[in-house]
């Protein structure tokens, strides 16, 4: 219990000090002015969206090997949080799109496949609201992850086969990608306050998840008597 | 016995099964005509920007049509209550997977062939010179989509809502398969066809892929 108020704690500031840091610390950008400022929200939720999608992952393969149910409440617990995260990168997208693009959606390389991975774990999660038994439930839904988690680069590379208007990397990007020191730690830090705080969000959804599986037990136990 | 012997009765079964009533055959094929029909009322199909579109209309179509076919793949074993008496009959679960994306493959060929002379007649494209080309990305895409369909098959036919839950869990898987396809015939169908080469491969490093990992987890599909 101490421990996870220490985490929400430390999130909560984290994520204060981050937007803080990306309103007031970050320089403005010459061309696109305080729009650009949601660009450290919107990159930061879209790295730890992955992360957690990849710790989903993790987490149907160890369920598929070693079947503990704990694997299984943080499949469910990553999957959730990922597509919160994934939701805010698909909102704050179009925010900025709008006046920088002059429309808020364009069947562009990257949208689009974020947007299917985006389908992709609405379905993994709609899959497990349809089995009742809670053991299939389990091993399905992590078997679906994982097709799911490998379907995933390719959708990214098939998609970029069409023309992209997404802008280009500015960390780990190829030459020509640019990005102000300044703004660099103002974004490093933001991807890392928003690991933090998902992180804090996993752990909590877990812990309910691991609630509502004894609650189920009991009321299994209390029926059969 | 092997795996591959295994296999071979096993789609010998598939195949005898289908071939008494041709249910799957006649209804999807009937689909996909109702699908092409039903396109041309969403495009106008006598301009030059339709002939851009066919070949995305033909996807999708096939696309669709798949996910209904696939429905009975599995769900034929639990109203019959065979599945269990498949996995004893077997040495290696990856054999009933094998027949059934196999079989799967061939209906899906079938009735894409049998729809194509429609296809060519209603968009108004001759197809006849590129035909063998043709036949290969309807191959490779085809295999794609059997392969995902079938191990999803086996997932949907366990849970609620099977029927759309089928579709809702593998249309989206298969985005790379449409995407590619749709571009390979197109460049195929162009005014100037250029063979995409790079898009072939890469529909066979996808069906790679989804054999590889059906043949790892495929065992645990079938658990009870």
């Amino acid at each position: 219990m101490g421990k996870r108020i220490v985490l929400g704690a430390a999130a909560i500031l984290l994520v204060i000090a981050a937007a803080y840091a990306s309103f007031y610390v970050a320089p403005e950008e010459r061309t696109m002015g305080v729009l650009q400022r949601i660009f450290y929200f919107h990159v930061s939720s879209a790295w730890a969206g992955m992360d957690a999608f990849l710790v989903c992952f993790i987490a149907n393969l160890l369920y598929v090997w070693k079947r503990g149910q704990r694997y299984d409440w943080l499949g469910v617990a990553s999957a959730e949080v990922g597509l919160v995260l994934t939701t805010v990168v698909l909102i704050t997208g179009p925010i900025w799109a709008k006046p920088a693009w002059g429309i808020y959606w364009t069947w562009d390389a990257r949208l689009t496949s974020t947007f299917v991975l985006w389908l992709l774990y609405v379905s993994y999660l709609l899959l497990r609201t349809l089995i009742e038994e809670e053991e299939r439930r389990a091993l399905l839904s992590a078997l679906f992850g994982i097709f799911a988690f490998i379907d995933v680069p390719l959708v990214f590379f098939s998609i970029r086969w069409w023309r992209t208007q997404h802008p280009a990397p500015v960390i780990m990007g190829g030459p020509g990608s640019y990005l102000d020191p300044t703004m660099r730690k103002v974004l490093l830090f933001n991807v890392l306050a928003m690991h933090v705080f998902a992180a804090f969000l996993i752990v909590e959804r877990y812990v309910l998840e691991k609630m509502r599986s004894e609650v189920d037990l009991l009321r299994r136990e209390v029926e059969a008597q | 016995m092997g795996l591959l012997s295994n296999t071979a009765i096993l789609l010998g079964k598939e195949l005898r099964t289908e071939f008494r009533s041709r249910e799957l055959l006649t209804t999807t094929a009937v689909f996909i005509l109702i699908v092409l029909v039903l396109f041309s009322f969403a495009i106008n199909p006598g301009t030059e920007e339709a002939r851009e579109f066919a070949p995305g209309l033909l996807w999708l179509a096939i696309l669709f049509a798949s996910s209904l076919m696939f429905q009975s793949c599995f769900l034929r074993e639990q109203t019959n209550d065979t599945l269990s008496s498949l996995r004893l009959a077997v040495s290696d679960p990856f054999a009933i997977f094998l027949a059934k994306l196999i079989a799967n493959t061939l209906f899906l060929l079938l009735t894409e062939l049998l729809m194509l002379p429609f296809f060519a007649i209603f968009y108004n494209i001759p197809l006849w010179s590129k035909l063998p080309v043709l036949i290969l990305v309807l191959f490779v895409g085809s295999l794609g989509i059997s392969i995902a369909g079938t191990a999803i098959s086996a997932i949907s036919a366990q849970a609620r809502m099977r029927e759309l839950l089928l579709p809702l869990l593998l249309l989206p898987l298969l985005t790379p398969v449409l995407v590619v396809s749709t571009l390979v015939t197109a460049s195929l169908l162009d005014r100037e066809p250029i063979m995409q080469w790079k898009g072939i491969g890469f529909l066979v490093v996808f069906d790679l892929i989804f054999l590889t990992a059906l043949w790892l987890f495929g065992e645990y599909l079938l658990e009870e």
